[in-house]
């Protein structure tokens, strides 16, 4: 794209050269989100620092036509962060200043690079922390949080981001600036916040976060209960949550999981255990003293082998840790592996898993489970070997095959992770034509050049060149096609 | 991650290259400890950057020039391979990556001339001590020279230590309890002689008779960082031999990390060669001073009248390269009224590695005053470290910000203890 690329040298109105990236050497890095199976070159990425220097960016754009993507920390799983082909890549990690921390109202502002782990580092010292907490806390960013309505071990209890952002300042696709909610807790006329949370990139860039704080729990108790089969830790999550009992936390993962995190980060899990489930309660130390004792006296019932209770905050942090690094360490066990998000309701997770253990048996493909049990949502991850011929198809298809599971059991095609480019084929398997046609028409409304984010969550619209060896579920359904 | 990479095509080390790119799930769990990642917040300077910019050079899609500005830049402190769940060896790929691109690149004279340089003076303590008297001789003239010669003088002390010949044999004080080898390292020895002192007393204190074999000579790891190959070789060739030589040892001890990490890296260095049996042995001998002594039990030191606060700076080749945390710590701890002080950002380098202060002057300042910043923000009296770069690194830095609090080796404050109580 010859044209394009005199046209990126227009940019340098707005940015140094030392912040304007068009080399193939700057660009490559910028590929791939935390897939590294999807690819696709931008013909620039610009490093903004200030949030007037994304608006122009974004004005610049609209002006020319030229696609666009904000870009956080790429660790997006659903090829979220790919950049749009031959399009601009906004990149946002220098705009990261914690605006105002107002520890009265329990508030506090941030630019949209702020990383998710920072934001409860500045609030400690009013004994505050920000809520939600994605395993990749301490690298994800707030935007990117927002973009995909960003959940974690917690939201269980606490929710989504969603539940905690108050504000949003954005810039929209045509460059007009937009504020909605404020610092308040109240907010009259429609949820707008909600409206923008989780929109994948699609509705141009956050600036600017007003995001809720709430007050550190004042006493933990984490418990890790081992089991000799998957179904047994299914089965306790069941009675764990018809108990009435809200735990903070209600994880599962599964032998090949423990095994990686194991080989990890050494968090002193049973390592001949067929599943292990955390537990976590949080809030105040009388209740959740009297909770604890309701909690012992259940996991005692449900046959587990083994059971951890962490005495102190090291011990506590040991029995996370190895669950919130339990994805990468996965890279231990495969080199290749896809990552899947789905959500069925929790009273079928005992079937959903023996499904997904049938399915593996047949494609010969191993998948190692780490999910939040406590909202059903599932996360199996798939593991192939890249050079074998034909693995990484075979892991795509039954990566749908769990997608349409989740479809098919009342659930949903995404807990957290959201559709990016990898899911969007499944969309019309869960919505309605006519429901589709109505997102299309606001994406419209909103995009009218369709230039953010283009090619991401909804089904059509120009995706990018995609660098991946065979057909794509995309491809496949007729979605897409590559030149 | 997926790559084309003919592990063959690059000779016994080409297998872990590969190795390490595969390993890599491109999570990004890496960058927030990356050193050039925190400093200038753009991709291409955070590990899961670079490891992508060496699978596409091995692959061929850039060549070894494009990718240099940004792999330069690395300092090489493995505080990613730390903090990557996934296992990545990312020391297995820079090292070799190092040396195949050092072949492959256009000549940038200057570059090669001052690498030149420090290679034919800091491994040799005679040439070394008579540049460095050049330089401070000279010091009134800085203002003349260019920048990137500038800075090295900025590091240099006010005055040269005098010359310290060390025993061949120093012996352990009562009964003894270990036989060790030392390896005195070159720039430590003219740079800072006490350190070594310092180091033979409280081995011996604890019972150690220590040889410290004449002959000895650099570990090679400045070479090895450089990617010359050839010439960390010729130095490891001669150090396997003196130590084998050096009789029954129950350890070969360092007290400069780098070092430390270098004789380590022997291994790698002669992988698939016939020096590779040797390199494992002395391997197997080789520990931080620290380690070593943890391990055996410390004497218990007197300690001082009043408590001392005293901060830990975490040298990256001893606890990214070498695992070493703990045992400096328990030492330290273990010495009555001394109060153990934990910066903020342990696992972020100083900005010391190796040569990169001299080769990357801007970037190793901000690292240095970061760093200054969390050491003082901890309140304490004097930092402790284990390795001469970082303890040179960490002083200049803290004066430049008007602190006055002092730098030493874990083993002098250690030493300082026990000679409080004699
Ligand atoms: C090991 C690992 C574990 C993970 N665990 C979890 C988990 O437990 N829960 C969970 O929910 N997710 C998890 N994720 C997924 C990922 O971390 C989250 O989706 C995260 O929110 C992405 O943040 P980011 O900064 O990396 O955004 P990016 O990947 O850079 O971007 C994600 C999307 O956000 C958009 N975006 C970014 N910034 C802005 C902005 N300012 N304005 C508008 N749009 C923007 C991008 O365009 C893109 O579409 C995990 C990922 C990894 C690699
Ligand atoms: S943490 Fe490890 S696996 Fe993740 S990006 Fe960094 S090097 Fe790769
Ligand atoms: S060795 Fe240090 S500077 Fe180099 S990539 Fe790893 S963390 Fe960054």
């Amino acid at each position: 794209m010859k044209d394009r690329a005199a046209l990126i040298k227009d940019l340098g109105r707005i940015f140094p050269p030392d912040r304007l990236l068009d080399s193939s050497a700057q660009l490559a890095p910028y590929e791939s989100d935390g897939l590294t199976c999807f690819r696709s070159r931008p013909s620039a990425v610009v490093l903004a620092e200030t949030q007037e220097e994304v608006i122009q960016t974004v004005r610049w754009c609209y002006q020319h036509s030229v696609p666009f993507m904000a870009r956080g920390s790429g660790t997006s799983l659903s090829g979220g962060s790919v950049p749009v082909a031959d399009g601009v890549v906004i990149a946002l990690n220098r705009l990261s200043r914690i605006v105002q921390l107002d520890p009265v109202e329990r508030t506090v502002t941030v630019e949209p690079g702020v990383v998710n782990l920072k934001v409860s580092e500045v609030a400690a010292p009013y004994n505050l922390y920000y809520a939600p907490d994605p395993s990749s806390q301490q690298i994800c960013t707030i935007g990117g949080n927002l973009a995909f309505n960003s959940g974690g071990a917690h939201c269980l209890k606490y929710g989504m981001t969603s539940n905690h952002v108050l504000g949003i300042k954005a810039v929209l696709p045509d460059g007009e600036v937009v504020h909605f909610g404020g610092p308040s807790l109240e907010s009259a006329g429609p949820d707008l916040t909600g409206f923008y949370c989780g929109n994948e990139g699609l509705f141009g860039v956050a600036l600017e976060v007003v995001l809720r704080l709430l007050p550190k729990p004042e006493f933990f108790r984490t418990v890790m209960a081992a089991y000799d089969s998957m179904e047994a830790a299914g089965n306790a999550v069941t009675r764990i949550v018809s108990s009435g009992l809200l735990p903070g936390a209600l994880e599962i993962m599964d032998r090949l999981a423990i095994k990686a995190a194991e080989a990890a980060v050494q968090a002193g899990y049973p390592k001949d255990a067929a599943a292990i489930l955390i537990v976590e309660l949080d809030g105040e130390k009388d209740a959740v003293e009297s909770d604890y004792i309701r909690l012992s006296a259940l996991i005692n019932e449900t046959g587990a082998n083994t059971v951890i209770v962490a005495r102190d905050t090291v011990e506590r942090m040991k029995i996370w840790k190895g669950r919130k690094s339990a994805f990468s360490a996965v890279g231990r066990l495969s080199a290749d592996f896809i990552v899947q998000d789905g959500v069925v309701p929790r009273a079928r997770l005992g079937e959903a898993l023996a499904e997904i253990e049938r399915l593996s048996n047949i494609y010969n493909l191993r998948v190692a489970n780490v999910f939040h049990a406590g909202d059903g949502n599932l996360h199996p991850l798939i593991l192939y070997d890249g050079r074998e011929e034909g693995a990484l198809e075979r892991a795509e298809e039954l990566a749908g095959k769990i997608i349409k599971l989740c479809i098919s059991m009342g659930g949903s095609i995404t807990g957290e992770h959201g559709v990016g480019l990898e899911k969007k084929a499944y969309l019309p398997e869960m919505f309605s034509p006519v429901d589709i046609e109505t997102m299309e028409r606001v994406r419209a409304q909103i995009d009218p050049k369709f230039i953010s984010n283009t090619g991401k969550m909804l089904p059509g619209g120009e995706a990018p060149a995609l660098v991946i060896r065979g057909l794509h579920p995309l491809e496949k359904e007729g979605i897409l096609s590559r030149e | 991650m997926l790559h084309k990479i003919q592990a063959e095509k690059f000779g016994s080390r080409g297998e872990g290259m590969a190795h390490a790119v595969e390993a890599c799930v491109h999570c990004g769990f890496c960058l927030p400890t990356c050193p050039t990642y925190l400093t200038m917040g753009e991709e291409m300077d955070s590990p899961r950057g670079r490891i992508f910019l060496m699978k596409e050079v091995l692959e061929g899609n850039l060549s070894v020039d494009q990718a240099a500005p940004y792999v330069d830049r690395c300092l090489g402190c493995l505080a990613c391979e730390t903090s990557c769940p996934s296992g990545v060896r990312y020391g297995h790929l820079i090292s070799p990556y190092r040396a195949y691109a050092q072949k492959n690149r256009k000549n940038n004279l200057f570059q090669k001339t001052f690498r030149w340089l420090l290679m034919e003076s800091l491994p040799h303590p005679g040439r070394f001590r008579f540049l460095l008297q050049m330089a401070v001789f000279s010091r009134p003239l800085q203002g003349l020279l260019p920048r990137m010669l500038r800075s090295p003088l900025s590091l240099l002390p006010k005055t040269i230590p005098k010359e310290d010949d060390l025993p061949e044999i120093f012996p352990a004080k009562g009964d003894q309890r270990a036989r060790v080898a030392l390896l005195t390292g070159c720039a430590q020895q003219v740079l800072a002689p006490e350190i070594n002192r310092a180091t033979l007393r409280v081995l011996s204190e604890n019972g150690v008779e220590v040889v410290i074999p004449k002959s000895q000579g650099c570990c090679g790891a400045l070479a090895m960082h450089l990617g010359e190959v050839e010439r960390a070789k010729i130095s490891a060739r001669k150090n396997l031999e003196v130590f084998e030589n050096a009789g029954p040892l129950d350890a070969i001890v360092t007290n400069a990390a780098g070092c430390g990490s270098g004789l380590s890296e022997y291994r790698d260095l002669f992988h698939g060669e016939p020096e590779e049996e040797r390199a494992k042995n002395l391997f197997a001998l080789v520990q931080d001073v620290s380690l070593f002594l943890h391990n055996l039990g410390l004497k218990k030191p007197s300690g001082w009248p009043e408590p001392r606060k005293i901060a830990y700076h975490d040298a990256c080749h001893l606890s990214h390269a070498q695992g070493v945390r703990e045992a400096p710590r328990e030492l330290l701890r273990s010495i009555p009224n001394l109060i153990l002080m934990e910066p903020l950002e342990w696992e972020v380098c100083c900005g010391s590695a190796g040569t990169y202060n001299l080769e990357h002057p801007e970037t190793a300042d901000l690292l240095g005053q970061r760093k200054a910043k969390n050491l003082a923000d901890t309140g304490a009296d004097a930092v402790a470290t284990g390795n001469i770069g970082c303890l040179v690194q960490v002083r200049n830095q803290l004066e430049k910000t008007g602190s006055n609090i002092h730098v030493f080796h874990t083993m002098q404050i250690l030493e300082e203890a026990y000679r409080n109580g004699a």
